[in-house]
């Protein structure tokens, strides 16, 4: 397939992934905005109130770029761990795998999902958000790299779970045991200045933390950690997973027997 | 000289399991070519086609696609099949129309030129009434033609069709025959796996037979069909008899006083034994073979086949 062709293939991915969510909005969009909105009231409104200050910043501010970088997560990793099984499921995967489609095409179509259904997300929990806390941008081009590149990295490790799953079971098993556990670790609530020296030092190892804490520094412009570092971390994880999955589909694990 | 639409070679295959699904396939399909790809359940003509269209990863072997080698030349190879499968495959949540769209625009087909593709065989399949309709939404008969309409819809030289008609009604079945009669005439190499018979005999040029993960047969169907010695026909008689008459080396069974069974050998002739009938005062009214020429001839080779392993077994 020459460039152009590959071009077609890449849009008409990106357009299936993108109809697949938007036709199922009611599964896909809305309920992260209803699950926000909980967020800002009992965290924000009720438990912040007794809190004070973190970084200068009232709670409920404080707690909006990780609220919105956790709503992003979520809904790119699900969005491509079930499009993914699902034509895996119902064996439609082989309509892509019998065509000259090369399958970094078919990883960046997928990623390209999860990205347009995370900035969807990210864009309808920050709008609520403007409800609760006073929305604010410091750094604009920081919040917009940070914001994409978490969600590319998400839709990446979305894909690779559902090229090993083999049940419904097997997509809900990462997202419950290891994803939530580290997002919720990752400095949503909290700044790990507030932890033991110990578990400060333990939270360095959660990548999850290195992103809320870039996002946050866009909106607010307070990190705990090093901006620079936290781009070369999120880069990395970025070339290693993306990497991985391509290799994955080119042996045809998960896919091919 | 016509070249080869597909070329397999010592073709095998062994799943993780253990299982060896090949044990060495050989195949020659030569262009313009309405091949019958035959084998009883498990026989390993799935895996075969499996492996042509990169659906299932080879042990070994070497398979090659209008000249195009399928390990080194990949793309190429697979842009040129249009694959139906024998279960359905597409998203049964997507309208039909988009399911024809979308699979066009996996070979680098335009949306604008994608669309008319879509038009021209849904309209050809008589789905073009259902395109806007979900996929689930179709009976079993529409969801076979679907696939047909999107392995089409790239224009694919060679079209491998996966037991296409099992489970259509007899009209569906009929309609999708002339249709594969209609592309086969206008160049498209087919090669067709099928449980149905007398659909390969009445549809295919040349054969393969694959059984236990080997080609044991590979010749033209008539050469094929010619190694029948012997055909059993039913007549249907005018008025009731109630013994047979003498009919020299004819071998007749009186089935009912209306309904005579005959045997007849290759070297016989059907109006010699018409006027042996006729000089007795036994009018045919009409005649039909007892069963499928082809299939009579599969049955005996694949008995044959379990014989020669039950007394290899044995020794």
């Amino acid at each position: 397939m020459n460039f152009s062709q590959q071009l077609i293939a890449f849009n008409t991915i990106m357009i299936r992934e993108f109809r697949r969510f938007i036709r199922i909005w009611l599964q896909t969009v809305v309920p992260p905005a209803i699950t926000m909105a909980l967020y800002f009231i009992i965290f924000g409104k009720l438990i912040g109130s007794q809190i004070g200050d973190i970084d200068g910043y009232r709670y409920m501010d404080y707690i909006v770029p990780g609220l919105i970088l956790m709503a992003v997560i979520t809904n790119s990793y699900a969005n491509v761990v079930s499009s993914f099984f699902s034509a895996k499921f119902h064996k439609s995967i082989e309509e892509m795998i019998i065509s000259p489609l090369p399958n970094h095409i078919i990883l960046a179509g997928y990623i390209s999902g999860g990205v347009a259904r995370g900035v969807i997300v990210g864009i309808t929990v920050t709008f609520v958000s403007t409800f609760f806390s006073d929305f604010q941008i410091h750094n604009i081009g920081i919040t917009l790299a940070v914001f994409v590149l978490t969600s590319i990295l998400f839709s990446i490790a979305g894909l690779i779970n559902a090229t090993y799953a083999r049940s419904f079971d097997d997509i809900t098993i990462i997202p419950t045991f290891v994803l939530t556990p580290l997002t919720y670790l990752g400095g949503i609530f909290y700044s790990i200045k507030m932890l033991p020296e110990f578990w400060q030092t333990v939270s360095l190892g959660n990548p999850i933390l290195y992103m809320i804490n870039t996002f946050r520094y866009g909106l607010l412009g307070v990190s705990d950690i090093n901006i620079t570092t936290a781009f070369i971390i999120i880069f990395a994880f970025i070339i290693v997973l993306f990497s991985f999955a391509l290799n994955l589909l080119n042996r045809g694990v998960g896919i091919k027997p | 000289m016509s070249i080869s639409a597909l070329t397999i070679k010592n073709l095998k295959k062994t799943y993780r399991n253990g299982t060896e699904a090949l044990c060495g396939v050989d195949l020659d399909v030569q262009e313009g070519d309405f091949f019958a790809l035959l084998g009883p359940n498990g026989a390993g003509k799935s895996t075969t086609i499996g492996i042509i269209s990169s659906l299932v990863n080879k042990t070994s072997g070497s398979a090659q696609v209008f000249g195009h080698d399928i390990d080194t030349d990949s793309a190429t190879a697979r842009s040129l099949i249009g694959l139906v499968p024998q279960e359905h495959n597409f998203n049964i949540f997507e309208p039909v129309g988009e399911i024809l769209i979308n699979q066009a625009g996996f070979y680098g087909i335009g949306r604008h030129v994608a669309t008319q593709r879509a038009e021209k065989y849904l309209r050809k399949l008589e789905l073009w009434d259902k395109r806007f309709e979900m996929a689930k939404e179709l009976s079993g008969g529409m969801k076979r033609r679907l696939m047909i309409a999107r392995a089409l819809v790239h224009e694919p030289k060679l079209l491998i069709l996966d037991e296409p008609t099992a489970g259509v009604d007899i009209e569906i079945r009929h309609s999708m025959w002339e249709f594969m009669r209609e592309m086969n005439a206008c160049g498209t190499t087919i090669i067709l796996t099928t449980h149905y018979l007398e659909e390969a005999e009445s549809l295919c040029n040349h054969i393969a037979i694959i059984d236990k993960g080997v080609t044991i047969e590979h010749t033209s169907m008539r050469k094929l069909l010619d190694r029948l010695h012997i055909e059993t026909f039913v007549l249907y008689l005018e008025n009731g008899i109630n013994e047979l008459p003498v009919c020299g080396d004819y071998q007749l069974k009186l089935i009912d006083s209306n309904t005579i069974e005959a045997d007849i050998a290759h070297t016989q002739s059907l109006n010699e034994l018409f006027q042996i009938l006729s000089n007795c005062n036994v009018k045919v009214l009409s005649m039909r073979n007892k069963t499928n020429r082809l299939e009579q001839l599969f049955v005996s080779m694949m008995r044959k086949g379990n014989a020669d392993n039950y007394n290899g077994g044995e020794s």
